[in-house]
């Protein structure tokens, strides 16, 4: 076996440096804080420039339907820098996890994701693990679902949701146009990826895939395959803007940053974040080949990233002392994210259990 | 993976099928054998032509060995030689002379000479830069006298990579030569040290008029400051890297663990899937690491690897004696040994707790790793130096 390529290639880099300049003109902290006071008026202006402008919906959509013929590496380096500035776009579950569920269906419903006509959320609770329970929905013999779907992130931004539901013969999933379902915003920790519960009453869904377990458990596998990348993103930020930050204040006639108590503290988050970069591009890089590895490097970079972009953002608030605390200061941001991300597509534990049975390595038994 | 890249590993693959055609392991003599591959440039593939490599990528290396592993070659006896295959060789190859590349590289790579390194001494350790061995010009050598402290394998050693104080005049940093010396010189006299495993894997040194040529000087007079720091970053990445999943430490306790289903307990369960991911992420940090440095010198960023690896070394060896529960109240043997390798993982579960307790010490203590990537890699004001810029030989010792 050939070593996976962890680095990242010229396209890759210059990919990174477009997303990264167009975030800089369009989507300051200020910008992203006033989404938890209920100003969402920038988000759909940041969602079209960045999935129909710079064609990132379509990343993962193969050319010939109409998108990118791009990997997941690529959209990898995408999730980085909108982990870095905590952007409120549906990039990971419209672009990664709906797109992910529609690769194998026939119909126009993936060209226009790829288009960023449409924009798709998986009918799911944001913290399902890829080995997770699926729905509670119900689908009659006429494809009418019934049922309500808690947590779901994306729902808000959608156009469609793809809704695994429990039909006579295991599970399908259905695309209902969100203007049918009920969908209720929730006070989310996170409002920069505000979750909502769907309620189904009867609607009718249209078909998309039957006998769907294997493709849900797979998109929800690229979601968390690829949600690394963000918490590294996250992570960075935290890191950098703390060293930075650190060099100028001063306190007892020097820069704090040369304290070795804190020096140390950085030198460790550091580590961390070398080793999160580590586990997220291999995540990628498995993802991108379809590696038989695949799954374990999942659980690895999630088991490692969720908690390391948690203990960044823990950090970044701390070394920030007072201002760290100010809903003024971004890092409250990025602890919102951090947090709500450890959560989500299956917890830390979630996955060390996952991976504990990946490679034989059980409480109980053989 | 480029077009490039498959295209060298082909050749490389098909260089080693040709080299194991015309020399059969099981009937070449040994030595011979590890020659012959030093000369095919299948020994260490990223140094140049005509030493040992090819000048390729390092991160073909693993393949390599490998393959000359699966054909049942010998080994180049490695893990005797630590010191001089990670830290000698890469800093003889980045600062030596052609006569010296020449004259040293092959018998270290096929494991005929054994290196240690004389660095560290009873006044300065961490503070390596304070060294106070002296090595005085005599005609065309130099006259050593000093003492070393903790260096291993120095019993077993046949070269020393050595840095000694040549201008005392100067700041303790500018007046360091680096020396190449010859262990089997009769001012050199080895005295074992016995650590807490019982063993005596490291030594005192004491160099009296001990005769270095000035052929095996390496670098510069007054450069050994600068040559020493490559070789502690060589020996960063170099120690505790691994390029298979569950090898090394992890790979030992993840191994009791499958022994031993009477033991478990969810709560040793929870500590060990925690620290196998780590040390997978470790093994993945190490691999990109060295797709990054491709076939340059490492920089200040492979001290937060070896911080890496002793934390991970000593909570899973920690947690491998709870697992054996009643067996780790027992341990193997006490008696004062001389082993000729450095073993991480070898002998039992409580020699290995022992032992790993030196990872966070030899190479730079981690809390001096975390200074270096502090200062070095993150650019954060340095620690104090109130000692840099007076001559060495006015300062209070
Ligand atoms: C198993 C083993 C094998 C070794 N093998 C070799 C060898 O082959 N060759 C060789 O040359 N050396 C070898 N060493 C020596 C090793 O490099 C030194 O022990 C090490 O550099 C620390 O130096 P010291 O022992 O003098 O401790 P000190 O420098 O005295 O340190 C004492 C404590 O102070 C801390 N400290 C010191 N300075 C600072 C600072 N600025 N900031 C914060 N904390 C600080 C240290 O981290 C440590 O905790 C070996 C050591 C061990 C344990």
């Amino acid at each position: 076996m050939s070593d996976l390529d962890l680095l990242y290639t010229d396209v890759e880099d210059d990919l990174r440096a477009t997303v990264r300049d167009l975030l800089a003109d369009r989507c300051d902290p200020a910008s992203v804080t006033a989404v938890y006071d209920g100003d969402r008026s920038p988000v759909a202006g940041l969602w079209r420039a960045l999935a129909v402008d710079l064609g990132l919906a379509g990343l993962l959509v193969p050319e010939e339907r109409g998108g990118a013929g791009a990997s997941a590496r690529e959209a990898a380096v995408v999730l980085e820098e909108l982990g870095r500035t905590v952007a409120p776009v549906p990039f990971l579950t419209s672009a990664v996890v709906a797109t992910t569920l529609l690769l194998d269906t026939e119909g126009d419903l993936l060209g226009s994701l790829a288009a960023g006509e449409r924009t798709a959320a998986l009918a799911l609770p944001l913290s399902t693990a890829p080995d997770g329970s699926l729905p509670a929905v119900a689908a009659d013999a006429d494809g009418r679902l019934a049922g309500t779907v808690t947590s779901v992130a994306g729902a808000l931004e959608a156009d469609v949701l793809l809704v695994p539901a429990t039909a006579a013969d295991g599970i399908a999933v259905y695309a209902v146009p969100a203007a049918r379902a009920g969908i209720a915003p929730v006070v989310s920790l996170d409002m920069t990826r505000q979750i909502a519960d769907v309620t189904l009453d009867g609607v009718p869904g249209e078909l998309l895939v039957a006998d769907a377990e294997p493709a849900v458990r797979r998109a929800l596998e690229a979601g968390a395959a690829l949600l690394a990348s963000e918490q590294l993103g996250v992570a960075r930020w935290c890191l950098e803007t703390t060293v930075g930050y650190l060099k100028e204040r001063r306190q007892f006639g020097r820069a704090v940053g040369g304290f070795q108590a804190l020096k140390h503290r950085l030198a460790d988050l550091y580590t961390g974040v070398e080793s999160a970069n580590a586990a997220a591009r291999h995540a990628a890089a498995a993802l991108a080949v379809r590696d038989p590895d695949v799954f374990a490097a999942t659980a690895v970079a999630q088991a490692y990233c969720s908690d390391l972009a948690v203990t960044a953002a823990e950090e970044a608030i701390q070394l920030h002392g007072g201002i760290g605390m100010t809903w003024e200061h971004p890092a409250h941001l990025y602890l919102k994210r951090a947090k709500a991300d450890q959560i989500a597509f299956g917890t830390p534990g979630a996955h060390r259990a996952r991976l504990a049975e990946l490679v034989g390595l059980p409480l109980q038994g053989e | 993976m480029t077009a490039d890249e498959t295209a060298l590993r082909e050749d490389l693959r098909r260089r080693v099928a040709d080299f194991l055609a015309a020399h059969d392991p099981m009937t070449t003599d040994r030595l011979e054998f590890l020659r012959a591959r030093y000369d095919a440039g299948l020994a260490w593939v990223s140094f140049p032509d005509g030493h040992g490599g090819l000048g390729l990528p390092q991160a073909l290396q693993p393949e390599v060995d490998q393959l000359f592993e699966q054909a049942g070659a010998p080994d180049n006896n490695h893990q005797a030689n630590g010191i001089g295959l990670g830290m000698a060789a890469p800093t003889i190859l980045a600062f030596g002379t052609e006569a010296q590349k020449r004259r040293f590289l092959k018998p270290l790579w096929t494991g005929e000479e054994i290196w240690c390194q004389l660095f560290s001494e009873p006044g300065a350790g961490s503070d390596l830069a304070g060294v106070a061995t002296r090595a005085v010009r005599d005609g065309d050598a130099w006259a050593v006298n000093g003492q070393k402290v903790w260096t291993s394998g120095a019993h077993g050693a046949r070269f020393a990579i050595l840095i000694a104080r040549t201008d005392p005049d100067l700041p303790k940093h500018f007046g360091l030569t680096y020396f190449l010396c010859d262990m089997t010189d009769p001012g050199v006299e080895v005295r074992p040290l016995r650590q807490i495993t019982g063993e005596a894997e490291f030594n005192e040194v004491f160099l009296t008029d001990v005769r270095v040529p000035d052929s095996q000087r390496l670098g510069a007079e007054g450069e050994g400051w600068r040559i020493a720091n490559a070789t502690l970053n060589n020996e960063r990445v170099s120690i505790g890297r691994s390029a298979i999943r569950e090898s090394g430490m992890i790979g030992v306790v993840a191994r009791t663990w499958r022994e031993r289903p009477d033991r478990r307990t969810p709560e040793l369960h929870d500590r060990l899937l925690r620290l196998w991911v780590d040390a997978e992420v470790a093994r993945l940090t190490g691999q990109r690491l060295r797709q990054k440095l491709a076939q340059g010198q490492p920089g200040p960023e492979g001290a937060a690897m070896k911080l890496t690896f002793a934390r991970i070394a000593q909570q899973l060896s920690g947690l491998e004696l709870e697992l054996l529960d009643e067996d780790g109240l027992r341990y193997s043997d006490w008696t004062l040994a001389r082993p000729e390798k450095v073993d991480f993982t070898g002998r039992d579960a409580g020699y290995r707790y022992l032992r790993a307790k030196g990872n966070s010490i030899e190479g730079g203590t981690s809390e001096i790793l975390r200074n270096i990537v502090a200062e070095r890699v993150l650019g954060l004001p340095a620690e104090p130096r109130v000692d840099k810029d007076i001559p060495w030989k006015e300062l209070p010792r």
